[in-house]
């Protein structure tokens, strides 16, 4: 039986032997050793760059400080979180270039005040994920999460659409684990509060015109 | 503990992450099994954190593999690992 502890050992064994590769001369093993982590790390970026553009341009850079740098990889912390915390400083330091990032004091504030009272839909039916074929119902999302503030994003991203546990999360970001669970508490319900009613009144309209495509002649 | 609807939404993120102490979430299911309310923003907000999961809500962008291994060639073909 593989379970997941398994295959995660599995996997970090794979990467220390292309690891040693590329540092004993086998270069073009980055490539491999990079390819499972591509996703991420764009995710990553885009939690704080906003821009697709300019999130692809830190991710470039991101993998390519984690080459140069690769022989400081010291195997304690998993190689995906070493990358993200290298994806982190990248897109905070082309941030602070371009004198636009979020003042610390601004983010603190966030902790302590906002209503985060839920969307109340007592008749809510499950969105199922064949929504996501629909572009529309993707942006709906995109935007919600871009919407968020910062410091909360942040954690969303990594906990919920890139499956970090709390504590990677925690050490990605420097943060405590409890900063960690509050952040992404509140990340939820602001989301839950955004997107259920407005996903609720696509999928109604989505049954409508559903009969209508279905009919041959329309 | 009887719980009301405030209380159970403070907790609703760590009762889908399965973190809550026994006690605290044997309240929040007394609540929940006559609340539809709660059942609804439970729901709800599980429901889009798996929509959220989905690779397909975030595409990479187009080619955005092709441009970052053309970019890795030119690095590896000139540049060796730092050393420490």
């Amino acid at each position: 039986m593989t379970t997941p502890q398994v295959r995660a050992e599995a996997q970090q064994e794979r990467e220390a032997a292309l690891i040693a590769a590329i540092l004993a001369g086998e270069r073009e093993k980055f490539h491999d050793l990079i390819r499972p982590y591509e996703r991420q790390v764009y995710l990553t970026s885009l939690s704080l760059v906003k821009d697709e553009a300019e999130a692809e341009d830190v991710a470039q850079e991101a993998i390519l400080r984690a080459y140069r740098k690769l022989a400081s990889f010291r195997g304690d912390a998993k190689f995906s979180t070493w990358l993200i915390a290298i994806t982190l400083n990248e897109a905070r330091t082309r941030l602070r270039e371009d004198k636009r990032a979020a003042l610390d004091s601004l983010d603190n504030q966030i902790e302590k005040e906002g209503d985060y009272t839920p969307a109340a839909l007592t008749d809510w039916r499950e969105v199922p994920s064949d929504a996501l074929e629909r572009k529309e119902i993707c942006a709906l999302i995109q935007q919600a999460v871009a919407a968020l503030p910062d410091a909360f994003r942040q954690v969303v991203i990594l906990r919920d659409m890139e499956e970090l546990n709390v504590q990677e999360t925690a050490q990605a970001l420097g943060i405590s684990v409890s900063l960690v669970k509050v952040r992404l508490h509140r990340a939820r319900l602001l989301l839950q509060k955004q997107l259920a009613p407005q996903l609720k009144i696509e999928l109604k309209s989505k049954k409508k015109s559903g009969m209508l495509r279905r009919l041959p002649w329309f | 503990m009887v719980l009301n609807c405030r209380h159970v939404w403070d907790r609703i993120s760590d009762y889908i992450d399965g973190t809550l102490d026994p006690a605290v979430r044997a309240d929040v299911e007394k609540h929940l099994a006559h609340c539809e309310i709660c059942s609804a923003v439970l729901d709800s907000t599980r429901n889009v954190i798996v929509l959220m999961a989905d690779d397909r809500v975030f595409e990479l962008p187009v080619d955005f593999s092709k441009r970052l291994h053309a970019r890795l060639d030119q690095v590896l073909a000139t540049e060796r690992p730092e050393p420490v």
